[in-house]
């Protein structure tokens, strides 16, 4: 730990109108490491992804990301600490009045002007990189399958090569062998990149294929950081419930009965 | 009792001004990127045949058979005083000054604002705007403002199309319906056509197609709420459209003519 964090979150605080989301929540990222977020459902996950690239403000604390603090950041300096990022959206988020190639080579067109011809070529090697034939450059999202769908978000996440890829929940809604395989791809991905990675996710499995270090978001900050292989024993009672899925323990679902 | 019906009052006063001031300031963010590279032809050509072109049927139609309502109607009320060498006047004045803008402005904005609001709307629900952002690519100036800026073009040229038609369905009902001299009533629309009463309404109709354009981007780009939230963004830009089309008829009304 003698190196600053690639990533510093001090006391983020994010609140929508009366419903406190985010209460303070400090992490660190190392570069090079891959991190996964887990927690229940609305536990706010998203959101902290979402503040961490700027597409939602935060109400207080800091983020740094390479020591460059966020807030206060406008236009062209927030546009460059943005362009280090790569995000998988938790629905896919393609874009659905554009073919495929178009989707993946979207951030190459913004950002370095090469030609259209080109950037099909690229989109078609980044598509060839999660398993999907050249033929498929040339559907719409909608003609495509979740699983399908997923992969062409990943291949847009990577393909201007960010140094910082997030996932939100990459396995979600698919099949525990596709998941398996949308797992490694993003091993592979990440590997590949040498970037540093953060992902949410629900399962277990997933966590534990994607990352070297995990966190726990349970009432709006970190409760529980570790060795992703140590989740499933973690010694940390909200943990152990939540990777196991008991129903008994300390987290109280409002779920009326 | 009367307390309640007070605050009331004062909270939805304060509603509007709320809505009024986030409305203006993002007409203004919108208007920035117009001006400000990088531009996005594509999305301007594809707003642009959207709006100008695909609305020429329904703005046509609309056209058309005002024209030749207007005909019909004023030769009820003038043949009274046997004045029906004014009806040209009454289809070529109204048509140019009022009913072409706003008829035009009224069905695009049902058409296009309605397609905007539910398009942009889509993507903020389903994280496309968002992703943008992530993409290096500003939101506001790839979706908004090139559809501001192809609705505030497109809709004069619509008025132009609809100031024809409307006064060719006046003289088809005029010279077809009515018995008038075909030459006799061209020559009327031609004498009493003022180049001030076109250029007016031409204005007006860009005017018009700012609004329909900024109502239509303004409640899809802030909506809420998934597929609900999507439809009454729509409802709510048609609506929205179409009342401060009015209301903006009036006020440029008053500029032009009221001296
Ligand atoms: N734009 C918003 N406006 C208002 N409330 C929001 C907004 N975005 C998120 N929230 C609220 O914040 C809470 C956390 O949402 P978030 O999407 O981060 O949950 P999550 O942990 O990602 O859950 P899931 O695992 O189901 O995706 C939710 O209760 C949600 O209602
Ligand atoms: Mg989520």
């Amino acid at each position: 730990m003698s190196s600053t964090p690639l990533i510093r979150i001090r006391g983020l605080k994010k609140a929508f109108g009366e419903k406190v989301v985010l209460d303070g929540v400090d992490l660190d990222i190392e570069a090079g490491t891959s991190l996964v977020i887990i927690g229940g459902s609305g536990s706010g996950k998203s959101v902290l992804i979402k503040c961490l690239l700027g597409l939602i403000p935060f109400d207080a604390g800091e983020i740094e990301v390479g020591g460059v603090a966020l807030s206060g950041l406008r236009g062209r300096q927030r546009e460059a600490v943005r362009a280090r990022f790569g995000m998988l959206f938790q629905n896919a988020a393609l874009f659905d009045s554009l073919p495929v190639w178009e989707n993946v080579a979207f951030g190459l067109l913004a950002r370095h002007q090469i030609s259209r011809r080109e950037a099909r070529e690229a989109a078609i090697g980044v598509l060839a990189q999660v398993g999907l034939a050249a033929d498929v450059a040339d559907l719409y999202p909608a003609e495509l399958s979740g699983g399908m769908q997923k992969r062409v978000g990943l291949a847009r996440a990577i393909a201007a090569r960010p140094d910082i890829l997030c996932f939100d929940e990459p396995t979600t809604g698919l099949d525990p062998i596709m998941g398996a395989i949308i797992d490694g791809l993003i091993v592979d991905c990440v590997k590949r990149l040498g970037s540093t990675a953060i992902a949410i996710t629900h399962d277990m499995a997933s966590a534990q294929r994607i990352g070297d270090r995990a966190a726990m978001l349970y009432k709006g900050r970190i409760i529980w950081e570790g060795a992703a292989a140590d989740l499933l024993n973690s010694g940390n009672p909200i943990v152990d419930q939540f990777t196991h899925g008991r129903r008994e323990g300390p987290i109280q679902m409002d779920v009326r009965r | 009792m009367l307390l309640d019906g007070v605050a009331a009052l004062g909270r939805a006063t304060l509603d509007v001004c709320r809505f009024a001031g986030r409305l203006a300031l993002f007409a203004l963010e919108g208007l920035s990127h117009i001006v400000r590279p990088p531009f996005y032809g594509r999305m301007f050509l594809r707003a642009l045949i959207e709006v100008g072109y695909f609305s020429l049927p329904v703005v046509a139609l609309t056209a058309i058979f005002t024209g030749m309502v207007l005909a019909l109607q004023s030769y009820t009320g003038f043949s009274r005083f046997s004045a029906e060498g004014a009806i040209a006047n009454v289809v070529v004045l109204s048509m140019t000054r009022e009913l072409g803008p706003v008829l035009a402005g009224l069905m695009v904005a049902g058409r296009v604002g309605a397609a905007m609001a539910a398009e942009l709307g889509t993507m903020r629900v389903t994280d496309q705007i968002d992703a943008l952002a992530t993409l290096s690519t500003h939101p506001m100036k790839y979706l908004v403002a090139p559809r501001l800026f192809a609705a505030t073009l497109a809709l004069p040229f619509l008025v132009v199309i609809a100031d024809i038609l409307g006064v060719m369905g006046g003289f088809i009902v005029a010279t077809a319906k009515l018995g008038f001299n075909p030459y006799v009533y061209l020559h009327n629309t031609l004498t009493f056509m003022q180049t001030e009463d076109v250029v007016s309404g031409l204005v007006k109709a860009a005017v018009f197609g700012f609004i329909v354009a900024l109502m239509g981007c303004f409640q899809g780009y802030n909506s809420r709420g998934g597929a609900e939230g999507v439809g009454s963004a729509t409802t709510a830009a048609v609506v929205n459209a179409s009342v401060l089309i009015l209301a903006f008829d009036y006020v440029l009304t008053e500029m032009f003519f009221a001296r």
